[in-house]
């Protein structure tokens, strides 16, 4: 049994506003499905699935009931709840969904406010006592697997810093990025520096906002107007301390998901075209290249150098969107944007100067949590038919 | 460095308590289980490894060595040193280092645990040995 080939995603769509003071959360979550629905060409009274994450007020029942969803015709929800990969899943169980036939057409939304006030801290495992007094945070958490990957790597603050300068030579032509200057490595290496060895701009952007997609039956994608792009491969994976055994933070649960979505597809790293990495930090991206077998354990730093991931320059171009470093961070949850922009290079509907040519193959992959303490991820390889 | 922060107090649970009791007395203690020889932390009464309920406390030298760590330059109760250290008898746990020039901390580096009052029971933390 495999899902590849038996989801198509037919509907995206990307909310343009970074800061939104004067919207209600649920009614970023309404705009978006309402953009992902009518970009597929279809109706709300049309769904009969639906996928949220913890950022959904009250959870899948309430959204539902908000969204104004057909109830007679909706028949699977999945509200797993994984961080910034969620939406990575959810696109991975609506596929399952689908081939099950227990749903033909899914809606999966994400919208929230960090912009505009603080997040609810998640809540607390059976860790809580043992890890929270300690005050791990997304930059120290992921500092520390960068000041490991360092030591055993020999990874540098210079390589790292090619990580941003790429993605900032693709914000410029991003109207809503929120950070749209070209930056230099020497930008990177004189910005103050948040936890060491991260710099601010080896950080991603706080922003407002949210996206959406619609995965639907291979039969109703083809019936509808958009350019087909079906899911022919997914993983997902966790990883955590698991009692203070063998502690080792330079990989990340894409060291499994990776090959899971990989094998389902039939393909390997070096035939994809365009790579959507969540990129919560410069070295979320380096330790992802190399757990997605893009280049080998330890050598991400000379991989990410010298423009190898700008587009039009590099070998594999990457967040052609600007993704969170400079564009956008929606809910401090990466994942949505990931599956988006791949979408958009997939049809391409990407903005000219980074499209890539005769993109047939992309990667979407993300994590969830801390990487330097527990996390999940999930990789998703999608197919322009 | 100022040791004024304020600790949260542990919450405890039946599971954990004896952890924190002796903490109360200066104590350290990991898990081990004597299924499969393998010690474990934060304590479980299940070891994570093997799945054996025959977990016994015992007491940890506190040695450590340094595996990783971040110095945060900000925060509202000022700077503070986030890391992981290695036991001596195997187990890696996660940390604040404490009462040294947090500047100076070194991958490698020996520490040894020291205990920091909170309203309840103490937390642990390390400082270099």
């Amino acid at each position: 049994m495999t899902i590849k080939g038996k989801a198509y995603i037919a509907g995206i769509y990307e909310h343009p506003t970074r800061h939104a003071p004067d919207k209600s959360t649920a009614q970023l979550h309404a705009e978006v499905a309402k953009g992902a629905i009518e970009d597929a060409g279809l109706s709300k009274d049309d769904v009969d699935g639906y996928f949220c994450a913890g950022d959904a007020p009250g959870g899948a029942w309430p959204m539902v009931d908000y969204l104004g969803l057909n109830t007679k015709k909706l028949r699977h929800v999945d509200s797993t709840e994984t961080g910034g990969c969620s939406y990575i899943i959810h696109l991975g169980h609506a596929a399952e969904a689908i081939a099950a036939g227990k749903c033909s057409i899914a809606l999966i939304t994400l919208a929230g406010k960090p912009r505009t006030g603080a997040m609810p801290p998640r809540a607390a495992g059976a860790e809580a006592d043992f890890e929270t007094a300690y005050g791990a945070t997304t930059h120290n958490a992921y500092g520390m697997c960068a000041m490991r990957h360092m030591h055993d790597y020999g990874t540098t603050s210079e390589q790292l810093a090619w990580i941003k300068v790429a993605a900032s030579h693709h914000a410029q032509y991003n109207p809503h990025a929120m950070l749209k200057d070209v930056v230099t490595v020497e930008d990177v290496l004189n910005s103050p520096m948040i936890s060491d060895p991260l710099h601010r701009m080896d950080c991603c952007v706080v922003s407002d906002g949210g996206g959406a997609l619609i995965v639907t039956t291979p039969e109703i994608a083809k019936s509808l107007k958009k350019p087909l792009v079906k899911l022919i491969g997914h993983g997902e994976a966790m990883k955590g301390p698991r009692g203070g055994k063998d502690l080792d933070l330079t990989y990340s649960a894409g060291i499994w998901s990776g090959p899971r979505a990989f094998e389902e597809a039939g393909i390997t790293p070096k035939d994809i075209k365009y790579a959507s990495i969540y990129d919560s930090f410069t070295i979320t991206v380096l330790m992802q290249l190399e757990d997605l077998g893009f280049c080998k354990k330890g050598e991400g730093g000379k991989f990410v150098a010298d423009g190898n991931l700008i587009s039009g320059v590099g070998k594999l171009p990457f967040n052609t969107d600007g993704g969170g470093l400079c564009s956008n961070h929606p809910v401090n949850r990466g994942g949505m944007t990931k599956i988006l922009e791949a979408v958009r290079q997939l049809r391409g509907e990407a903005h000219p100067k980074v499209q890539v040519k005769n993109c047939d193959l992309a990667i979407a992959h993300g994590t969830g949590g801390l990487l330097g303490v527990r996390h999940a991820a999930s990789t998703a390889i999608l197919e322009r038919v | 460095m100022s040791e004024a922060k304020k600790y949260p107090a542990p919450v405890t649970n039946p599971e954990t308590a004896a952890f924190w009791d002796a903490a109360k007395q200066g104590k350290f203690m990991i898990k081990r289980c004597t299924a499969c020889g393998e010690a474990h932390y934060f304590p479980r009464a299940i070891c994570p490894f093997c799945y054996s309920d025959k977990t016994v406390w015992e007491e940890s030298s506190g040695e450590a060595t340094i595996y990783t760590y971040s110095l945060m330059r900000k925060s509202p109760t000022g700077p503070y040193a986030i890391g992981y250290v290695t036991l001596k008898e195997g187990p890696s746990l996660q940390t604040n280092f404490v009462d040294c020039d947090l500047t100076t901390l070194k991958i490698g580096q020996k520490v040894k645990v020291v205990f920091k009052p909170t309203d309840g029971a103490p937390l642990p933390f390390f400082t270099p040995a």
